[in-house]
């Protein structure tokens, strides 16, 4: 085989095999939804999404408290990660050669590729040693996770707005500040709007951290300084049952719930920041 | 009393130290209104990080006095010793040693396959297909990793004990690693699986990497006679410090990654040498045994410093990514700006 | 003196646009043809479609012929890949490999076909590199990189690149536009040397360039032919109107 069709064959050959490697990593990602969907199907009622959490190996019952204390958490760490997220971001694009945003944003690069767990032995120092397992401990530590996310959309979402929009409204008199907060905010809201839901969406999938500040419960939500349950942990706890025919469905049915919030915000933003080709 | 004289000696120091007037201060502080009060919440990133450091030492210290650099390489995890009245020994070397192995074959398994996709995505394929892809592969790592676990345990597991581990032992099973008793939750389990949770990742840093090679590039290899794989390679070696930035990113997530690993990998406490044994992490001894550790002390301080060590790993892998990445910008801006 | 490449009947599209309109002209070989026109007239399509270029690009179309050597290059069964070795191509901002030393850039087509043998790969790339007139310069350090290069200096790197796989034609899309006075002269010089072993094209916006450096000129008009000839005949006795208001800058 002269050089020039061996060049060919290996044109073909690598090409190939980095389509395989594509189908390679679809494979487990269409195994896990089908999965999902089988196992946790057959589980679902109004009842499974209503009902009381009952004790392993109990038939019967369902995750409603779960799917509240989700809500909660999730929630309350939204209401103080996103104000503080958007505030930084707004610093960090408006003053962005400045020795505090330049330190700023590194560390909210370091602190977004931290393990979840590292931040939930944290907010376990600084909050359940204090005030024992307790919602507004989880909800800190997931805020402490979608600050530098939304942060990080925020500012890149206001450094696309075009300066002639900036120099427009600073031509008609506005002063920095308002020009900032009313235009370009505005003109940057839609990324800003992605980026809450995404980081929303990751911080409701998240355990580790949620393993050591909520802890996790049966019951209904009692208050923020109590314990409460999460679908995350539910799902967990449901798996590790050794009463598999009662409680492993209702795992997979929990863990049905979790993927359809979180891949339904996904699809949702994905579709709503589609580009459009002609 | 005190108080009030320390006040305005401080008010005078600050003064002469700025060689204005608090008049003049006091102006500043009006016209950057915004930029002050904004800043102040902006710092929120130095409280938290300062905070966490401070804390993940200062409750880790308790271990870290006991134990002293020994923890680093000491063997035993023993909380409650058997025989009374000898004290607990907690050392870490199994932990970073699951992680590190656990890590390396993620990057084995995940990194190939990602570059794979990468280079699919970016160079061979035409952008609506790109497009449609990415929102997949994109999907991959939305999923949360208890499902991960979830169907780790239930569908992997039984899936590589049937088909894949038996096979793999009668072929590999010279090597050492590969021999002994086969066990389902495993740490090439956790590999796998940690593999599949980084190739979402990979890939995408990757393949938006080499999309900015400039089409100059590409051009100058195809108009010498270049096949698509050989132009690619020229993509690849120009984005070469990008998709690595890419890898260690990639690494930093499966040294970080808990719930999944923990469900998967057996949580057993050993210096495994075979693949197929059970084994820990430093972030899954966390996950397991946080919750009961309440006697002695020391247990949950020891904890706390396998926290701390997984904090200092993931702290130095994101920064040397971030080092990597950094220079890459130098020098493709160098050759640029002719 | 025979024809080297041959076009017939050539017409390019970009998407719905049509770019070039029925081109007809001979190559001379061993000779330097100019395309010149103002812009957006179709030069750099035109010397695109000559190596297979032009289809790179996504909705790009061509229809017509080719002829390199009497073969049709657009022929069914002809890979591009094939055709762009024996036809070399420079850009108009020269593109050196900056992760690439010197001798690695000038190297790397040779690499491409498989050669592995370093004392012919140094034969070849020192001969290269003394055709572009770039020796002096960089002899005493291969294993800089190719972009630690002036702009001169990097374009004529591009051309050593291209002459190490032994091209039958050079095509040149603009080469001395993003270059000073004295980089483009030395240049130019080049050109003229390789017209006696290579058949040289050249697009060039600079009309006295064309007029220094090449033998034959064609002139392009939004995508079509006006009018093809001895450069001495094209600039003192132009036979169309539309030529001769060009070459005297009633219209750029």
């Amino acid at each position: 085989m002269n050089k020039y069709a061996f060049r060919k064959v290996k044109d073909r050959m690598m090409i190939s095999l980095c389509y395989l490697a594509l189908i390679v990593a679809l494979i487990p990602l269409i195994s896990i939804l089908m999965e999902t969907m089988i196992r946790g199907a057959p589980v679902i009622n109004l009842g499974f999404l209503f009902q009381r959490i009952p004790p392993l190996g109990q038939p019967g019952g369902g995750i409603g408290p779960a799917i509240q204390g989700t809500l909660i958490v999730v929630g309350l760490a939204s209401l103080i990660g996103v104000p503080v997220g958007i505030v930084s971001g707004i610093y960090l694009s408006e003053f962005r050669e400045s020795k505090l945003a330049l330190a700023a944003r590194f560390l909210n690069d370091v602190l977004s590729n931290m393990p979840s767990i590292v931040i939930g032995i944290f907010c376990w120092t600084l909050i359940v040693v204090v005030i024992g397992w307790s919602v507004i401990a989880g909800a800190v530590a997931l805020a402490i996770m979608m600050i530098p996310i939304v942060a990080r959309t925020t500012e890149e979402s206001m450094k696309l707005v075009p300066a002639s929009i900036r120099e427009a409204a600073i031509a008609l008199g506005i002063p920095q500040w308002k020009t900032t907060m009313t235009v370009v905010l505005s003109g940057a809201k839609r990324g800003i709007a992605t980026g809450i839901l995404l980081s929303v969406a990751r911080i409701t999938g998240e355990t580790a951290p949620l393993l050591l500040t909520i802890l996790g419960s049966r019951f209904w939500f009692s208050g923020f300084t109590e314990p409460t349950a999460a679908l995350p942990l539910t799902t967990f706890n449901f798996s590790q049952s050794a009463f598999s025919a009662i409680d492993w469905p209702k795992a997979w049915g929990a863990s049905l719930i979790l993927i359809l919030m979180i891949l339904g915000i996904n699809v949702v933003v994905r579709y709503y920041t589609r580009e459009k080709y002609g | 009393m005190k108080t009030e004289k320390k006040i305005p000696k401080f008010l005078s120091l600050l003064r002469s130290k700025l060689r204005t007037s608090p008049k003049k201060i006091y102006s500043y502080m009006r016209t950057h209104r915004f930029q002050i009060l904004t800043g102040l919440i902006a710092c929120n990133i130095f409280v938290i990080l300062g905070g966490m450091v401070y804390k993940m030492l200062s409750q880790s210290w308790l271990s870290i006095e006991t134990y002293g650099m020994g923890f680093l390489w000491g063997r035993v995890w023993e909380p409650t010793p058997p025989t009374p009245g000898v004290p607990p020994s907690f050392g870490a070397l199994p932990l970073i040693w699951g992680t590190l192995v656990t890590s390396g074959i993620a990057l084995l398994l995940g990194v190939p396959i990602s570059l794979g996709i990468g280079l699919a995505l970016s160079e061979f394929s035409p952008k609506r297909f790109n497009y449609l892809v990415s929102f997949f592969v994109e999907l991959l790592a939305a999923i949360p990793s208890v499902i991960y676990g979830l169907w780790g345990i239930f569908v992997l597991i039984p899936f590589l004990q049937r088909y894949v581990y038996p096979s793999l032992q009668t072929v590999l099973g010279f090597i050492p690693i590969f021999q002994g008793e086969i066990h389902g939750p495993s740490i090439l389990t956790a590999g796998i699986v940690l593999a599949i949770m980084i190739i979402p990742t990979v890939a995408a840093i990757s393949r938006d990497v080499i999309s900015a090679v400039p089409n100059a590039q590409r051009e100058a290899i195809i108009a010498l006679g270049a096949t698509r794989w050989e132009t690619s390679r020229v993509s690849i070696s120009y984005a070469r410090s990008g998709v690595i930035g890419a890898i260690i990113l990639g690494l930093g997530r499966a040294v970080g990654e808990t719930m999944a690993v923990t469900m998967v990998i057996g949580n057993s406490f050993n210096l495994f040498t075979s693949l197929f044994n059970p084994g820990y992490t430093l972030s899954s001894i966390i996950a397991n045994e946080f919750r009961e550790a309440s006697t002695p002390p020391v247990y949950i301080s020891a904890l706390i410093e396998v926290g701390l060590i997984l904090f200092v790993l993931a702290l130095v892998i994101n920064a040397l990514a971030r080092l990597i990445i950094w220079r890459t910008m130098k020098t493709v801006k160098g050759a640029e700006a002719v | 003196m025979s024809y080297r490449i041959e076009i017939e009947n050539l017409n390019a599209w970009f998407g719905k646009k049509q770019v070039l309109k029925g081109i007809n002209m001979k190559i001379l070989e061993n000779a330097v043809t100019a395309i010149i026109g103002p812009s957006g007239c179709g030069k750099t399509t035109l010397i695109r479609c000559l190596n297979r270029m032009h289809e790179i690009v996504p909705g790009a179309r061509v229809s017509g012929r080719v002829l390199l050597d009497e073969e049709d290059i657009y022929g069914e069964y002809i890979d591009p890949v094939t055709i762009r070795r024996r036809i070399g191509m420079i850009f108009q901002k020269p593109n050196p490999f900056p992760m690439m030393s010197i001798y690695d850039n000038v190297a790397a087509g040779l690499k491409l076909n498989g050669m592995k043998n370093k004392s012919m790969l140094d034969e070849i790339v020192e001969k290269s590199i003394k055709m572009a007139d770039l020796w002096d310069e960089v002899k005493d350090d291969l294993n800089k990189s190719g972009a630690s290069l002036s702009g001169g200096q990097q374009q004529r790197l591009c051309i050593a690149r291209a002459l190490a796989v032994e091209p039958e034609v050079m095509l040149m899309d603009e080469p001395c536009s993003a270059l000073d006075p004295m980089a483009t002269a030395k240049i130019e010089t080049l050109i003229r040397m390789l017209a006696e072993d290579y058949t040289v094209v050249i697009v060039t916006h600079n009309m006295q360039q064309a007029a220094r450096v090449s033998d034959f000129t064609a002139f392009l008009y939004l995508g079509e032919l006006i009018e093809f000839g001895p450069t001495k005949d094209i600039f003192e006795n132009p036979k169309s109107e539309l030529t001769e208001k060009y070459i005297t800058g009633e219209f750029g």
